[in-house]
């Protein structure tokens, strides 16, 4: 079957300040190869560093705005302008982001046209769909940005040094929440020379925090904001208690990068008025959290401001952009990714699957016909990260929130280990209230013996489970001494069955240990 | 002192040697001591017992009780001798089967004693003779139901059967059935006891056996035969309470939670419930991914292996149950001995379910002579796959597929695999491109940085080493 290729436009952005390009002379040769025919509007690449001859000669064609829309499938970085969804034409496929949760009147405007709509930014989080996750590569080089912001307007080194002029301090930098935008803030900061710390709602990732060389900031009361019916409380004690913290680190450290987010609500505030007044002067503060209202009080989304103690508030809500070349990398390699996951054929045909959950997930709009929002996906791996960025700092409900979208079933392990442990504890004391007094006795050497050979046994090394094995099997072979005590005890019948047990229990008592032997003999030492 | 109480004593000293033994064998360098542990406390515990045994009683009875013990130790040594490490699966099956099979006849001889009224047991109060009874009739029906199981798991493993699931219509309500029958015969023996209720008994415990594992397939024998391990041990212990006896109490609840301890070891280690396994039937409904289009394949010579490995930094090796079938483990250690002269760092990662027991490829691993310090389990390695030049899959399939991770409607899904897709090549010996034993096609197999090496195991590793 011969077929035309269709035609995958990449055009220029058209939002005030945009740097970014959606794909890069190096995704081109993917595109290519998946069988499109690659069209790239002149000067899309020009804001990201790349020229139309660099693109050319990775296989696109240089085209014009016109043509460029009026591609088969058209990949974009922001969402389209209410211009730029009428010079699609119809059964186009546009791939950008949308933000549907955000902007419902776009996803509306949109399914008015028939045209078929996938949001880079509604990316399931599951672990097979890493590879499109645009939040996450965004997230990541955003969080370097900003500390390399804070280090542009701090007026000082970062790393401590003794110099013939005086010795220097190192910068002190606290980031607050320790998601994707987090670590790759702390890791820049800590590379840079800077003393981090660190601090998030989560205790699991105080780990990760800790394995980039910063120091992790327990607030302490994060494990009872979990519990159910008392988030209200404990959330305003956690508030209470995290607000102390920040008021002390405040006037501690030089740099405070806030990357606290809740998906589909305004940022929480981090930190008040209060707490930048008693930072010192030249302290600088990030609030990656600036388009959503903001972690920081003052912050304006846009700008640097400089509070009227000295310290400088950045609000920049283009961080990722301000590395245009890199962002449109990843962004591109992204697009890429989702381009193999919809041309299975490699053929330069788009296919969509509706069966598939993440291409499911990521159609706002299919063929005019609105389809956001998605059913409920079931999250495979423990969710890592609850949105574009970490979570809060804050805000105790917020795990609840990231997790609510786990489509199995929530075993709560906790409470169900309880229920069994206590069924237990009741079939025991009623087996052992209506028993004999001998049994009793029995009873409790039996119960123990479980116990003592539960961890013993959890102790042994995996690759000595076959010995193992064998071993138990060889004492396994102290039946024997049953048999040995019964054969002289009763008749004819009761001797001859008591000959054979002893004669099997004791092929079991010799083989299992002489096979043991045999096979530790074996193991050796490089 | 009395014989009897020498006895007792004898029997607390050879129990805490059991445990020390087992717990030598939680690190390799104590495992020899432990095995020595072992032996001194059976020894112990025999000489003990066989001086209770022959105080008064007849010379016949002390000459067939160490005829017995005789040729049932050379019966053992003899086995264990010959045995060829592939076939130890069948050999510890073929062992469990004998334990339960002592422990149903104790338990005969148990309800023979009183009804000849021989022994202490006759002048036992109307409320203990109850008690004895039940213990009878539990220790009848563990011990049949492992002796049957083990058989069957020996005919299994030893390919004198076929391993696939036997699929009886209503197989479970089957299992709850026996065991309400056995519940009704226990009651019913108890009241009245006598021997056409316990052979029937015997007989439900019998047919029992056989049937759950019947109904289990090839891989799970993991799970099967550490199952069995665990029930040989309640065996015991059920006969210790039969007899009165805390020395077999102690032995059977230490082999029993370590039997069920690696029973759930290896149910983690494929992502499913203890029922699920032994409820059977696993991989009968692949249905959804089998259709999918994956793409691509691509081949590899042995020749081109050789020339990617001589140029490796680090080679993983992990090996799966084809590699004991193909007998490809001496090859694959001249295979390691040759890379590691080169320079190369060549490691092994071995999933829990690899082979067809607990540590399987640890030991096969180990008789080929491959060092156990290189030899890893899966959350040793399974990081260090991103930083590895060369993997070599050799006979494993489902252990190593991306499905697990990767796609939530895979039916092994949620299964901890070795993330071998991570390394820059893989290297994936195959006799086809037949599924595994999930009946789960791998999407691994069609990776970019996937290779296939079609062939006989033994022959491509011995192909390799020569190219080299």
């Amino acid at each position: 079957m011969s077929h035309s290729a269709q035609r995958l436009g990449v055009v220029a952005e058209s939002a005030p300040g945009e740097t970014r390009v959606a794909a890069t002379p190096a995704t081109v040769p993917h595109l290519v190869s998946l069988g499109y025919e690659v069209i790239v509007e002149s000067g899309a690449g020009r804001r990201s560093g790349f020229t139309d001859d660099a693109y050319a000669g990775a296989g696109a064609r240089i085209a014009g705005r016109e043509e460029t829309w009026d591609a088969d499938i058209v990949l974009k970085v922001n969402a389209p302008s209410a211009d730029e969804i009428t010079a699609l034409h119809d059964g186009t496929t546009l791939v950008s982001l949308i933000g549907p949760a955000a902007d419902p009147g776009l996803v509306d405007a949109l399914a008015r046209r028939p045209i078929t709509v996938l949001a880079m930014d509604a990316v399931p989080r599951v672990s097979r769909a890493q590879s499109l996750d645009v939040l996450s590569s965004m997230a990541n080089i955003a969080g370097y940005r900003a500390v390399i912001e804070a280090a542009h307007a701090f007026g000082r080194l970062f790393t401590g040094q003794v110099t013939a002029a005086g010795k220097v301090p190192p910068a002190k930098v606290l980031v607050a929440g320790a998601g994707v935008a987090g670590l790759a803030a702390i890791a820049t900061a800590t590379s840079l020379g800077a003393v981090v710390r660190a601090t998030d709602p989560r205790p699991e990732v105080a780990e990760q925090v800790r394995s980039l060389g910063a120091e992790f900031l327990d607030v302490g009361v994060a494990q009872a904001a979990s519990t159910d019916g008392y988030a209200r409380e404990t959330s305003r004690d956690y508030d209470r208690r995290a607000a102390e913290m920040y008021a002390e680190q405040a006037a501690d450290v030089d740099i405070v990068v806030t990357t606290a987010l809740i998906p589909g609500r305004p940022a929480p505030r981090l930190l008040t008025a209060e707490h930048v007044a008693r930072m010192r002067p030249g302290s600088v503060v990030v609030d990656m959290a600036a388009a959503q209202g903001g972690n920081v009080e003052g912050t304006r989304p846009g700008e640097a401001v400089v509070t009227g103690n000295g310290v400088t508030i950045i609000g920049y809500t283009d961080l990722a952009g301000r590395l245009p070349a890199q962002a449109s990398q990843l962004y591109g390699t992204n697009l890429v990714n989702l381009m193999k996951l919809l041309t299975p054929g490699a053929d330069g045909r788009l296919v969509l699957d509706f069966d598939d959950v993440v291409q499911r997930a990521m159609t706002v709009v299919r063929d005019g016909e609105k389809t956001w929002p998605p059913p409920p996906v079931p999250v495979s791996a423990a969710p890592t990260t609850p949105a574009t960025a970490p979570s809060s700092a804050a805000s105790a409900p917020v795990r609840e929130t990231a997790a609510a979208p786990a489509g199995r079933p929530p075993s709560p392990p906790g409470r169900r280990r309880h229920l069994v442990t206590a069924a237990v504890a009741v079939v025991l004391f009623l087996l052992t209230a209506f028993s004999p007094n001998a049994l009793i006795e029995h009873l409790t050497v039996f119960v123990l013996s479980i116990v003592i050979g539960y961890y013993v046994i959890g102790n042994v090394h995996h690759a000595l489970h076959t010995p193992l094995m064998s071993i138990t099997n060889a004492i396994s072979g102290i039946i024997v001494v049953g048999a040995l005590l019964q054969i002289g005890q009763g008749d004819g019948v009761v001797a001859v069955l008591s000959f054979v047990a002893i004669l099997l229990a004791s092929i079991n008592i010799v083989g299992g240990f002489a096979v043991t032997r045999r096979m530790l003999g074996m193991f050796t030492r490089s | 002192m009395t014989l009897s109480t020498a006895a007792q004593a004898a029997y607390i000293v050879a129990a805490l040697l059991f445990i020390l033994s087992l717990a030598g064998l939680s690190k390799h360098e104590t495992a020899r001591s432990g095995v020595v542990l072992g032996i001194s406390g059976m020894v112990i515990a025999l000489a003990a017992t066989v001086v209770l045994a022959a105080d008064g009683a007849a010379t016949l009875t002390v000459v067939l009780l160490l005829v017995a013990m005789a040729i049932g130790a050379a019966v053992g040594l003899w086995r264990a001798r010959i045995v060829e490490m592939t076939a130890m699966p069948e050999l510890i099956a073929i062992l469990h089967s004998f334990v339960g099979l002592a422990a149903v006849l104790v338990g005969w001889n148990g309800f023979l004693e009183v009804e000849n009224g021989g022994g202490a047991l006759a002048e036992l109060p109307g409320s203990l003779l109850g008690v004895h009874h039940a213990e009878v009739s539990i220790g009848v029906f563990i011990g049949a139901l492992t002796f049957t199981g083990s058989i069957v798991a020996f005919l299994k493993l030893s390919a004198r059967i076929d391993s696939r699931p036997m699929m009886l219509p209503g197989k479970n309500s089957l299992n709850l059935g026996a065991l309400a029958a056995f519940a009704v015969l226990t009651v019913l023996f108890v009241a009245s006891p006598n021997l056409g209720l316990l052979v029937a008994l015997t007989v439900v415990a019998l047919l029992l056996g056989w049937h759950l594992v019947a109904s289990i397939g090839g891989g799970d024998m993991p799970v099967v035969v550490s199952m069995l391990n665990s029930y040989s041990g309640w065996a015991a212990a059920a006969s210790g309470f039969l007899l009165d006896n805390n020395l077999l109490i102690v032995t059977g609840a230490l082999v029993g939670s370590s039997g069920a301890y690696l029973s759930y070891v290896m149910c983690q280690a494929m992502n499913r419930s203890f029922i699920s396994v032994i409820a059977g039937g696993f991989g009968i409904e692949a249905g959804p991914s089998g259709d999918r289009d994956y793409g691509e394949h691509r081949e590899i010579t042995a020749v081109e292996t050789a020339d990617l490995l001589k140029e490796a930094k680090s080679v993983v090796i992990t090996p799966g149950y084809g590699m004991a079938v193909a007998q490809a483990q001496y090859p694959v250690a001249e295979l390691t001995r040759r890379l590691r002269e080169r320079g190369v760092e060549v490691r092994f990662g071995i999933h829990p379910v690899a082979g067809r027991l607990p540590g399987h490829m640890n030991v096969l691993l180990a008789e080929a002579k491959v060092p156990y310090d290189i030899v890893l389990e899966m959350d040793e390695i399974n990081d260090d796959f991103a930083t590895t030049t060369v993997v070599l899959v050799i006979g494993a399939n489902d252990t190593v597929n991306p499905g697990a991770v990767e796609d939530p409607d895979s039916p092994i899904a949620g299964m901890p695999v070795l993330r071998v897709w991570e390394a820059e090549n893989v290297i994936v010996f195959k006799r086809s491109m037949a599924t595994g034993y999930a009946g789960v096609q791998n999407p691994l197999f069609f990776r970019d940085n996937s290779r296939m090496l079609f062939g006989d195991a033994r022959q491509r590793v011995e192909e390799i080493v020569s190219a080299l």
